[in-house]
């Protein structure tokens, strides 16, 4: 199966949404790790380099929009979610501006760099700001359909991508903001992921066959807004619902689905992910066997809860 | 001669205004928006700024970012004034459903370039409205006016820094020099000084001008959009609370409207 990192698609699409001329992309000094550097070797004139100061590249794209430019800028998930938090806020958000945000390295799949470097929190950031859509594609195919879609997008929006490579499991198609998809269909339990952890949902999925338990695998890219439509219908049918992120279980995916379906349908949710607590350093499969990101481990905690 | 006295007589009434909208409102901040008053009457009267209120939008019109959003009644007196929207509207400010919000709103009011309000955002911003006219081949000039109390902020030298750097001509800040923020005097809470050397460290053309004597504001304001080599940098000596004898200089006035009393005996000094 192929392999490729979501934060390579970011730079990839870059290139070809900056035939539009309004099209400026910022980095703060990652954009080699961001890949945003691959837009820089074909439109100099049009990235700017705004230094390590996350919070002022996030205001400059604010006022690069506000003089009717499409301004993409890009930095590390845990720093263009954390220290840049509040421009994000204020300027970004309130004024709901058309800028794209990257999150590059986000989750433990970071590996080595270790907890300080691991954007755990993000999407619960991200997520509760208002007029902010947040995106977390399962592959290179979904990311890059993402950035190409963004340029049409009115408002911000927040890409959390990868540094990890990933395999490709979705097909090379358009991205649809508040569409997820059923990945293999089942009767007995819905699984919802986003990000790596689709793939390792969908592997989890076959596991759990052997043992004669139907899941549906949903892949659920777009956090914010959620595809409501598609997590109603699969709550119905299989009444016990799991998901799965490489964030904290606290304000991720896990939350938007449970906020969701506890005032929509009351069924039973089960969210799994990062416990409350920070990564640490470690290559990218060791950190997965220690947080319980491997296709047994989500299995067994599915076949657990069930049982229990 | 005569058209500075002109200045000055708009200046008034803008004051009158401000004080009226305020007392109206019962909160707000007067000090830090008459201590700008004279600076925003010369970019809009003066002819420093390029400008249709007819058409908020024009690509490319002068921006003005008020960095130090907390002084937005000064700022929407003169952009009423100048016909940006109806005078009348002063009379809702910090209501429910007005555009005129308590901290500046571009989503609400035309003539507002960026919403702004904490401290430090209203820099960046300028700086990137400033990059944007290269990518986009424009020539306007971007004003940004800064607290003094507000160049405490982290993120105003990450602003001075990206300015710098990309030599953004056609950035003038503003710095209102008055001495005071919430606290107490700026040298006391946290000392800011020397205000030009951080500036020219940065790369700035810097330049000093009284904030209330109109011809040495027009003569640097003037200098300062000659500038084509790097960013310039207006250190403004000003006083807070400007026109209004028992609130020059206070600190107790920074954040609080005039009471009725207080709106009458000021309204008398500014006849
Ligand atoms: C980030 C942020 N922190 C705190 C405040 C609260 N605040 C409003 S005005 C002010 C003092 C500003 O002083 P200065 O910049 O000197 O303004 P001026 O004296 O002109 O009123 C403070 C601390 C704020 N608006 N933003
Ligand atoms: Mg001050």
């Amino acid at each position: 199966m192929e392999k490729k990192a979501t934060r390579e698609a970011y730079g990839k699409a870059l290139i070809e949404i900056g035939k539009d001329e309004k099209v400026v992309v910022l980095d703060a000094d990652l954009s080699g790790s961001t890949k945003s550097s691959e837009f820089k070797k074909v439109y100099p004139d049009r990235f700017f380099n705004m230094g390590i100061a996350e919070s002022n590249m996030v205001d400059v794209a604010a006022g690069m929009a506000l003089s009717g430019l499409k301004p993409y800028a890009s930095s590390f998930a845990v720093f263009i979610s954390g220290r840049a938090f509040e421009p994000v806020r204020q300027s970004i958000c309130y004024q709901n501006l058309n800028v794209v945000l990257c999150g590059s390295h986000s989750g433990i799949s970071v590996g080595e760099d270790g907890g300080s470097h691991q954007a755990i929190a993000d999407i619960s950031l991200m997520r509760s700001l208002p007029n902010m859509k947040v995106f977390v594609p399962a592959d290179y195919n979904e990311a890059y359909n993402i950035v190409l879609a963004t340029v049409k997008m009115e408002g911000p929006v927040y890409i959390r991508t990868s540094r990890a490579k990933s395999p490709i499991i979705t097909e090379d198609k358009n991205f649809e903001s508040g569409k997820a998809a059923v990945l293999k269909s089942g009767n007995d339990v819905s699984l919802i992921a986003c990000g790596m952890m689709s793939y390792i949902a969908l592997e989890a999925a076959l596991l759990l066959k052997q043992d004669g338990i139907d899941v549906e695998v949903i892949n659920s890219p777009s956090i914010k807004p959620l595809d409501e439509e598609t997590v109603y219908k699969s709550a119905k049918k299989t009444k016990r619902v799991f998901t799965i992120e490489e964030h904290s279980v606290i304000g991720g995916l896990g939350s938007a689905v449970s906020e969701f379906l506890s005032e929509n349908l009351p069924v039973y949710v089960h969210k799994i992910g990062i416990e409350d607590t920070f990564g640490e350093s470690g290559t990218k499969d060791d950190l997965f066997c220690k947080f319980g990101f491997t296709k047994e481990a989500v299995a067994k905690r599915i076949k657990d809860r069930l049982n229990g | 001669m005569e058209d500075f006295k002109r200045l000055e007589e708009i200046a008034k009434t803008i004051r009158r205004n401000i004080l009226t909208m305020l007392n109206k409102a019962g909160s707000g901040h007067s000090g830090g928006s008459l201590s700008i008053t004279d600076i925003l009457v010369a970019l809009y009267f003066g002819g420093i700024m390029k400008y249709d209120a007819k058409r908020p939008n024009w690509e490319d019109r002068d921006r003005l970012v008020l960095s130090k959003g907390h002084a937005c009644p000064a700022l929407y007196a003169t952009l009423a004034e100048v016909g940006f929207f109806d005078k009348e509207l002063l009379w809702t400010l910090r209501q429910l459903g007005s555009p005129l919000q308590g901290h500046p709103d571009s989503k609400k009011l035309p003539g507002i370039e960026a919403s702004t309000g904490s401290l430090g955002n209203g820099i960046s911003q300028a700086v990137g409205m400033a990059l944007a006219a290269r990518v986009l081949k424009k020539k306007y000039n971007v004003f940004c006016i800064v607290g003094d109390g507000e160049m405490q902020e982290g993120l105003v030298y990450e602003a001075l820094m990206a300015a710098g750097h990309y030599k953004l001509s056609n950035l003038i800040v503003i710095v209102d020099n008055n001495g005071l923020q919430i606290d107490g005097q700026c040298k006391d809470v946290m000392n800011i000084y020397p205000l030009k050397e951080k500036f020219e460290a940065f790369n700035f053309r810097t330049y000093e001008m009284s904030g209330h004597i109109y011809k040495n504001i027009m003569d640097t304001l003037t200098t300062a959009k000659r500038n084509v080599v790097s960013p310039t940098a207006v250190i403004a000596r000003t006083v807070k609370g400007m026109g209004v004898s028992f609130m020059e200089n206070r600190v107790e006035y920074h954040g609080v409207a005039p009471s009725d009393e207080e709106l009458e005996k000021a309204l008398k000094e500014l006849e």
